[in-house]
Formats: C-alpha cells, structure tokens, sequence
C-alpha cells in the first residue's frame, strides 16, 4: 500500500517545488493575463504558450465539499470520514485541497488561508477556515 | 429533419452479472434482439455506431463488432462521449442517413463493470489523489453540495428521485433491481461520499443495447412494425474537471436542451413523460432544472409530492433507469422512451404522446438529449 504522491512533470515541477519553499503558484498569460492551474502548456483562454509562475496571496474561499465515508484507496481507510474540498484562490485558479480545521464548520464562500502541510515527504497546498 | 428519422427497433441483453460473455458478444446479442424488432434483416444495415466499453478501452472496437457480425458498415466507428454517447451516436446516425452516407444504423453499446473492472469509476483524479481525491462520485457530490448549499435543496428531495425511479424499477421485471424503496428508507440509506447516500448512486452492471435507425420512409417500405419518430436532438460538453467548470451547478444539458427542443418545435410544458439520466439523483435534479421543467435552484420543491412518480404531472425513467433497471450508461432510457410512444411500458403513461430523453456522460461533462413523438 503506497500513498498516492503527485508524479511532477517537467511543466509542473515548479509548482511542486513552490510549494516545497511554502509557496502557492500559477501560471499567468503574458498576452492575456488569464491566470490557471493545473499546470498546462498554453493558455486555455486565449491559446498563447507564453505565460509565468506567479506567487498567490494564499486566501481564497469554498466553492463546495465533499465527506468521503468511504475510501477508494487503502491508504485513506484510516482517514475516514475525511474532507476534499474545492477551493477558488483570490486570483482565480482553483484548488482540490483538504481543510485542516473541519470542526470549525466547512461552508460555501467560507474564507481560508494557506496552510502547507507535509504528506509523505512532500508539501501539499491544504487550507484551514479564517 | 424534424420527424424524418425513427428508431425502428430496439433490443438488449440480460442486465446484472454477465461474467466471462465479454463486451463483443454482448453486443452481438443486443443487435440480434434490436434487428428482429424492427423485423429487418443484418443485410439492411450499412452503418454501425458503437460506444467505447468504459470498462476497458479497446482500439477500433467499432471494426472488431462490425467483424463479429460479418458487416462493412459504410459509417461507423466508436464514440466516446461516457454516457451522453448513445444519444449522440443515434443523431450522427440521422445526419449520415441525411447527408447520403448510409441508410440503415444500428447503433449500440456493451459494458461489463460488474464482473469486469471498475476501474473507471473509482479512478484516482491525478495529482489531487494525494489529498484523497478519488471517484466519479465525489465529482457528482461536490455538484450536489454546492447544490444544496446554493439553494436549499434537502436530502429528503433527492429522496423523492430515488423512491420514483427505483419504485418504476420494482414492477419491471427486466430490472437488476427490484427493492421498492421509502423515502424513510431512503434517508437510513448509508452516506458514501456526503452528501451521497447509497441510494443516490446508480447499480454497477453488465449488458448491451442496441436500436435500429433509419428514415420514416425506408421504415415503411421494409415494413417496420412500430417506428417511433424522433422529433428533435442536442448536445452539449463541458470541461473534463469538475472542479474548472465556472458554476458548478450549470452544466450543458441546457444548451443540448435547447437544441433539441427547437428541432422538435416543443417546449418543456409539452412533454408527457421523461426518461433522465440519474447516475446519480443530483444528475436528474439538474437536467429537470437546465431542461427548464423548472428554475435553477428550485428542482428540490419542484420533485416534492410525487410529481416524477408514477401518476404524477411528469414521471420519470419508467423502467428503473440506472438507479433499478440497470447500470449501463443510457441506452436503456433510449429504448423505455421508444416503449412509451408505443403503448408497451411496464410504467405506462396513459396517452403519452411524447417522450424526451437524456444521455449524459462523465461528471455532467457530456449531455446528449432527445425528445421522441408517438404520431
């Protein structure tokens, strides 16, 4: 049973290391200013491949969540029930996360904040409620 | 095209666990059963439309059927649209048939997840597994949540799709399933992923299904029996991530709606019976909503008190759908619809003259509607 860690690419290696240095990052068009993730090569706007890793302010907010009661993976049977959440950062891009502090009541439009926890040896983008 | 095009028969295989039969011969059965149907001979058909196996994808999986079944479809190949496909495939059949191309389709999937792999349905999402991101239901829940959180909406009235459909399904005696369900039941039905209980989930099974199209015209002329007209199609796609959709409970089935509807010179308001795609109950919800039976947001008042019920103002999936009759994704709505118009549901609603359908695939990611007539 090994958990399942994120397998970098060379397009989306810097934001695995952003994260490692305790960064959030996306990627902005120079022609558009469209901002996106997951990492991609063009822009899904407009179409262009020039675009830049930019650093996010880390504040965002709840789209919407989900309990997982059951576990599709043998490494999350002893995490259950556990949240997956979907996050939208204040620039824009999204972000499937886990909130760190359920207890304090995951809502829609709730506020978060960056909150960069260890898995296994890598660093994850989670967020915990403001 | 409006009412030019008809499906001419329609046949399927068992529904359930079909294990060591294999995708190929099951389509092989479905075809079989849909050409003696519409009464017409293997030599009729010059085209062959088939779904992608979601259980395991093979290459040119169109030719290897169209070898089974000793055909050189002039049309054809394999469609990949998840569930929307089958609705999908039916049109493209009537734009071929329009344009020249071919004159007798028989279009048809197979799916053995039962007994083959799942694989595909409690896959992990790339990179977000690692925060245990896993499943299309999750995708589906996190629709549902939003949903609920937006406008509402309470688990008592995805209840109400679930008693309907699964209570259609109980008096079919071709459904996998046949427990009638209560909506006390239903909410003692266990959270898998919240706010998705088991009950808002579709079955897992094997089988095939297969319908002959064809024109109104070459349906007379080779005899057809009971063709039933189709008045109007559409589709629609949205992006493959749930989570990158702008508003996660809008989805394209409205823009496919839409379509079809002017195809078919109908609104809402004139359809007697519908046949919706419910994968998952939040899926039915939102088609009602986007199909504009009612408002956005307002699908959970408008279910309330049996309205999708046998004997209410519009029931729904008459047959079971995927909650009951079968898992497989959409063409068994396909062949209920075309049961209605003829008079030979299990369900049936007295004096439906029209029928629309849905097909959708992937997370609400495809959307595939037709609208069929009795006249």
């Amino acid at each position: 049973m090994s958990f399942p860690l994120p397998e970098p690419t060379p397009l989306s290696q810097p934001y695995w290391d952003a994260l490692g240095d305790g960064r959030v990052t996306f990627q902005r068009c120079r022609k558009c200013n469209h901002a996106w993730l997951p990492a991609r090569a063009e822009c899904p706007e407009c179409l262009a491949a020039e675009w830049d890793w930019q650093t996010a302010s880390g504040k965002g907010r709840v789209i919407s969540w989900v309990i997982y009661h059951h576990a599709y993976h043998d490494a999350f049977k002893d995490r259950v029930p556990y949240n997956v959440t979907l996050v939208e950062l204040d620039e824009g891009p999204r972000l499937i996360t886990n909130i760190v502090n359920p207890d304090a009541g995951i809502k829609a439009e709730r506020p978060v904040t960056l909150k960069i926890e260890d898995e296994h040896g890598v660093a994850l983008a989670r967020f915990a409620l403001v | 095209m409006r009412g030019k095009y008809v499906i001419a028969g329609i046949g399927h295989t068992k529904f359930g666990r079909l294990p060591g039969r294999g995708t190929v011969s099951m389509n092989v059965e479905a075809c079989r059963n849909a050409l003696a149907d519409a009464g017409i001979e293997k030599s009729a058909v010059d085209a062959l439309f088939v779904k992608v196996p979601t259980s395991r994808y093979q290459s040119m999986y169109g030719q290897t059927l169209a070898e089974a079944m000793r055909l050189q479809p002039k049309v054809g190949g394999v469609w990949d649209q998840g569930g929307a496909t089958n609705i999908s495939m039916i049109s493209f059949a009537c734009m071929a048939i329009d344009a020249g191309q071919c004159d007798v389709a028989l279009v048809a999937l197979a799916d053995d997840p039962k007994t083959g792999t799942r694989e595909a349905y409690e896959k992990a999402w790339g990179d977000d597994a690692a925060y245990g991101w896993f499943s299309i239901a999750a995708g589906y829940a996190l629709t549902m949540q939003r949903h609920m959180a937006e406008y509402g909406t309470k688990p008592e009235q995805f209840g109400e799709i679930a008693v309907a459909v699964r209570n259609h399904g109980a008096s079919n005696p071709h459904a996998a399933l046949r427990i009638p369900l209560t909506l006390d039941k239903y909410m003692e039905s266990p959270l898998v992923v919240e706010p998705l209980r088991r009950d808002d989930i579709c079955l897992v099974s094997d089988g095939a299904a297969a319908v002959v199209v064809m024109s109104e015209q070459r349906a007379r002329e080779l005899g057809v029996k009971a063709p039933i007209k189709i008045l109007g199609f559409g589709q629609g796609q949205t992006s493959y991530d749930v989570p990158l959709r702008p508003v996660l409970t809008e989805t394209m089935a409205k823009a496919s709606a839409q379509t079809a509807f002017r195809m078919a010179g109908l609104a809402p308001k004139d359809i007697d019976v519908a046949q919706i795609y419910d994968c998952y109950t939040i899926a039915v919800m939102m088609t009602l909503e986007d199909y504009g039976f009612c408002h956005k947001g307002e699908g959970g008042k408008w279910v309330e008190g049996g309205r999708v019920a046998a004997g209410g103002e519009l029931p729904i999936n008459t047959s079971g759908g995927l909650l009951s009759e079968t898992g497989m994704p959409g063409m068994q709505l396909v062949m209920e619809g075309v049961r209605q118009m003829r008079g030979t549901s299990v369900n049936q609603v007295k004096d439906a003259e029209t029928c629309v359908v849905s097909n959708q695939g992937g997370i609400m990611t495809t959307h595939s509607t037709m609208i069929l007539s009795r006249q």
